[in-house]
């Protein structure tokens, strides 16, 4: 049992973490032995090549899959709020609720007061820049607009922790800039652990505290590199900087090895 | 835009103009003798016999008596279809304990029925009423069912990792996900409903529309049994547009 100190520090514990799916007599082993300790308030990403498992990783979190063997904790620090909440890749908002009910689903299903949701959707309406669409039905919006109240949702619901599952991969390459800024100024706002997935290594570097580098099948953790970059980040100061070159860079050429081996 | 709503008038206009021309070209048919004309007098003798039917009331006791069976068997076959396919559609095993029940009953047609009901409810609006909200109710049952399980799995998970639980869920995933569905199953329900009620007052019924023309065609007299005809497709004309209606009003967020 880890001592009541740093169980304050620690937000997520995984310990020996195996995850295998069985479809009729075929096993497949998605995660093998995954240890990973996520410190509160830390923004984590995850790289690695498609289907090594990272999707099932968070959906594990999530509590939409359940683990095969090993230890999956996260700590919780106020009593009564949700472990988690996800945002997930694309059209997750429901289709017949206005932008508002959407965000606010969360907190009618824990049965929070209509004071408190106002208050609460209005401010991360407001957050996301989509407050004046608040009586939009999800047809009327764009792509990038869809994922700002998915985020909202997310963030409204007063999570533990954050689980993003690749959420801007859908969107063409400006919004996703933009919608990546706006995370960051949210979440400097908010600091909630969140772990973030996504296929691109420059969005990885540009959000995370640390970034891991997962295997292909069997998934598992290949490596861990911290970015030192200094907070507030922003897309043009990044792009000509030296250390964020190499970080891309250096673990561009972990995935290759892991694309490789995979293909 | 304008020229958006002048090809649209355009379309209204061909579209009201196809009618006219196949009555026009039948009354002139008629009255040149190239049809039997006992058999398919022209529009204009049927219109005769229409104001003949209204005048002395009968065509109103008629319609009142269909409209009614119609009405009243479209909701005691819609609305237990409704649920029991959206708690289907909820619950694997339910549908594994239900499903072969319907799968074998629902081949059945359901005129074949009317007899054996008779037998236990008499003649009468019971067994009338009875017959159309089983032809009712599969159709809304299937669309319902089809609806539910075909909501997109994303919009369960969303639901689950908000804790979305009982109620809570079918009333904000599984009822408003189903209801396009519903509605294309209500819609398929309200001919169903006009068919089965017209089929059994041909035997079962002093009164109703679809007496009307069985009558009319044992004492021969064509133009009264067109006038049914006709005022049968306009029910299901108005109930059809009134369900559109309803559906634009309930489902605001389909496109």
């Amino acid at each position: 049992m880890p001592s009541a100190e740093t169980l304050g520090e620690k937000k997520i514990i995984i310990k020996g973490l195996n995850k295998t799916f069985t479809t009729g007599r075929q096993e497949t082993i998605a995660l093998m032995n995954i240890d990973l300790t996520v410190p509160s308030g830390e923004f984590l990403c995850i790289v690695g090549p498609s289907g090594c498992g990272k999707t099932t990783l968070l959906r594990i979190l999530a509590g939409l899959e359940s683990a095969t063997s090993g230890e999956v904790k996260i700590i919780q620090d106020n009593q009564g709020l949700p472990l988690n909440a996800m945002v997930f890749q694309e059209n997750s908002i429901f289709p017949w609720f206005k932008v508002w009910d959407n965000v606010a689903y969360g907190l009618r299903m824990r049965g929070i007061s209509r004071q408190e949701e106002r208050e609460t959707v209005a401010y991360f309406l407001e957050k996301v820049g989509i407050l004046e669409f608040k009586d939009y039905y999800p047809y009327q919006l764009s792509g990038g607009m869809k994922q700002r109240v998915s985020i909202a949702r997310a963030f409204a619901n007063k999570p533990e922790i954050l689980l993003m599952d690749e959420p801007f991969a859908a969107l063409d390459e400006q919004n996703k800039l933009l919608l990546q800024e706006e995370l960051l100024t949210i979440w400097e706002q908010n600091r909630k652990t969140v772990v973030f997935i996504t296929h691109s290594i420059d969005e990885a570097v540009f959000l995370g505290d640390r970034v891991l580098t997962m295997t292909a099948r069997p998934g598992k953790v290949k490596a861990m590199a911290d970015v030192p970059i200094p907070r507030p980040r922003s897309v043009e100061e990044l792009k000509g900087d030296a250390q964020y070159r190499d970080l891309t860079k250096q673990i561009w050429h972990l995935v290759r090895e892991e694309v490789q081996r995979g293909v | 835009m304008e020229e958006k709503t002048s090809q649209g008038k355009k379309h209204l206009i061909l579209s009201i103009l196809s009618p006219i021309m196949i009555l026009v070209i039948w009354e002139v048919a008629s009255r040149l003798g190239l049809v039997d004309r006992r058999f398919l007098p022209p529009p204009s003798k049927i219109a005769v016999s229409f104001v003949a039917i209204v005048a002395d009331g009968a065509l109103f006791i008629h319609l009142k008596a269909t409209l009614f069976r119609v009405l009243a068997g479209f909701l005691c076959g819609g609305i237990p279809a409704v649920i029991i396919g959206i708690i289907m559609g909820l619950s694997g095993s339910i549908r594994a304990l239900i499903k072969p029940l319907i799968v074998i009953t629902y081949p059945i047609p359901k005129i074949a029925l009317f007899p054996l009901v008779m037998l236990f409810f008499g003649l009468g609006d019971v067994s009338n009423v009875l017959i159309v909200s089983i032809g009712v109710f599969f159709p809304v049952l299937y669309n319902t069912l089809g609806g539910v399980t075909s909501i997109n799995r994303i919009y369960w998970d969303v639901a689950s990792n908000f804790s979305a639980r009982g109620l809570k869920l079918f009333l904000t995933v599984a009822l408003p996900g189903a209801l396009p569905s519903i509605f294309t199953g209500l819609k398929l329900g309200i001919g169903m409903a006009l068919l089965t009620t017209v089929v059994t007052e041909y035997v079962g019924a002093r009164e109703g529309l679809g007496f009307m023309i069985w009558f009319s065609w044992q004492v021969f007299s064509v133009g009264e049994m067109f006038v049914g005809i006709v005022v049968i497709s306009l029910i299901g004309f108005v109930l059809t547009t009134l369900i559109e209606r309803l559906e634009r009003v309930v489902i605001p967020w389909k496109v």
